[in-house]
């Protein structure tokens, strides 16, 4: 019975080998290859199999004849990732490697975030634009590439900044104008851009005067027209608020900007102190008895 | 009486973060240069939130469920996670992210506080299963590039995103 076991043995081995021939292949992977682009596979071996591409951005399939390559065309994985390719025959896995599909320049879009949607003028760094490009099948290119970033104003020259990217990715920060209106923000990246258009308003009033004259029993306070540090009139409907002190008591009236003017009739009482402020600026102050 | 064995066998000889789950994980400090501070509960935050997500992927792919991917993703990742799973169930797949292992940094925070990008340099075995069938595992150690944006509650994956260890 010992004597016959390698003879079984190597019976064994002579029936199994066409079937073990059969099911052996093997994959030749490239490295790496780029987004959308057309690739081949080779195989060895011979006999039908199936390929999975399977990562998280996408999963494929296709039939082989082990022995010829397997073509993919143009367009057909496309996402951005690391992917498995397993080879399968007869349910068994005959190989499987990794491979990387990487973006394929040039960039074709900007994912571009311009914060705030509006600002008063005159304030440094107070303009931030981010900037996410991506190649034509939406993957974040990671290798370093300029982007431009330009902020177009009401007046003055345009503010030019050019920043590369690092992990597919560039900021900037930039001051707004100092006349009102809107200002145009581009991130160009190559030929892809994108624009953001942001509102400039007038800042805080840089002074406030007021002047009081004798309107019959009420005396008229009237501010002169209000502008802020760089000379923008202030928008209509800022609040300016005026206080009257008398003789421990205290009247006070909000009034919205009209025409770059408030004006309200206050009492007139003899000796009373007359002030206004609009946000963090406070006026004069007069003390009613005719003279300031 | 059965369920306590493994408890108490999980109690007795696992690391915790096995026990309750978790991958083991290692945050290292972040390099913004310069965009924006990042407070240290914004990162906590964050990296809480990636975690939570890392789950959910994993359960999305293996029970290819494309609704357990809405807590924690968005945009172009919900999308193309969403389309491979569509993708496995057409071809009768599923796969596994087995035994991961990361090391997180965050890199930028925008200026404006509405995207946080995180390098994720992940260790794990990949599995790819017909039905119950393996058909192959691999260790895979991959550098994947996330941005998180800001929800009404939590910090969700927009764009995930691998590329081999350089």
């Amino acid at each position: 019975m010992k004597s016959a076991l390698p003879l079984l043995l190597a019976a064994f081995l002579m029936t199994a080998a066409p079937a073990l021939t059969a099911q052996s292949g093997s994959l030749g992977l490239p490295q790496s290859i780029a987004a959308g682009s057309a690739f081949s596979i080779p195989t060895a071996g011979s006999g039908q199999a199936v390929l999975y591409i399977v990562g998280p951005a996408q999963a494929l399939r296709r039939d082989v004849q082990l022995g010829e390559p397997v073509s993919f065309p143009a367009g057909v994985l496309f996402n951005a990732g690391h992917y498995l390719a397993i080879l399968v025959a007869q349910g068994s896995s005959l190989d499987a490697g990794q491979f990387d599909v990487v973006p394929a320049g040039p960039p074709a879009s900007l994912s571009f975030l311009a914060e705030p949607s509006r600002l008063p003028v005159e304030l440094q760094g107070g303009v931030s634009g981010t900037a996410y490009v991506f190649d034509a099948w939406r993957n974040l290119i990671v290798a370093p590439l300029p982007v431009t970033f330009q902020l177009e104003q009401a007046s003055g020259s345009p503010q030019t900044q050019t920043v590369t990217t690092r992990n597919g990715v560039a900021w900037t920060r930039m001051n707004s104008a100092s006349k009102e209106g809107a200002a145009t923000f581009v991130a160009r990246a190559d030929s892809a851009a994108a624009t953001r258009v942001i509102q400039e308003v007038p800042g805080d009033p840089c002074n406030l005067t007021i002047t009081a004259q004798p309107d019959g029993q009420q005396v008229r306070i009237e501010t002169a027209p209000l502008r802020d540090c760089s000379g923008n009139p202030i928008p209509d409907g800022t609040i300016v608020t005026f206080t009257e002190n008398y003789n421990g008591m205290q009247s006070t009236v909000d009034v919205p900007l009209r025409h770059d003017v408030a004006r309200v009739d206050m009492p007139a009482f003899i000796g009373a102190t007359i002030s206004a402020a609009s946000g963090v600026v406070a006026g004069n102050q007069i003390r009613w008895g005719g003279s300031r | 009486m059965t369920w306590r064995i493994p408890i108490l066998f999980c109690l007795l000889f696992a690391p915790l973060a096995a026990c309750l789950g978790q991958s083991p994980v290692q945050v290292e400090p972040a390099d913004l240069q310069g965009s924006r501070p990042l407070e240290q509960l914004t990162q906590s935050a964050v990296v809480r939130d990636y975690l939570q997500s890392w789950q959910e992927l994993q359960a999305a792919l293996d029970w290819n469920q494309p609704q357990l991917l809405n807590q924690d993703f968005v945009g172009i990742a919900q999308d193309r996670l969403a389309n491979t799973i569509a993708g496995q169930v057409g071809l009768g797949i599923h796969t596994r992210f087995l035994n991961p292992i990361h090391r997180l940094q965050i890199v930028f925070y925008s200026p404006d506080g509405l995207s946080i990008q995180m390098v994720d340099h992940a260790e794990f075995d990949d599995q790819v299963l017909a039905g119950d069938k393996v058909l192959a595992t691999q260790r895979v150690r991959t550098r994947y590039l996330v941005v998180l944006t800001p929800a009404a509650a939590r910090w969700k994956v927009r764009i995930f995103q691998s590329a081999s260890e350089q």
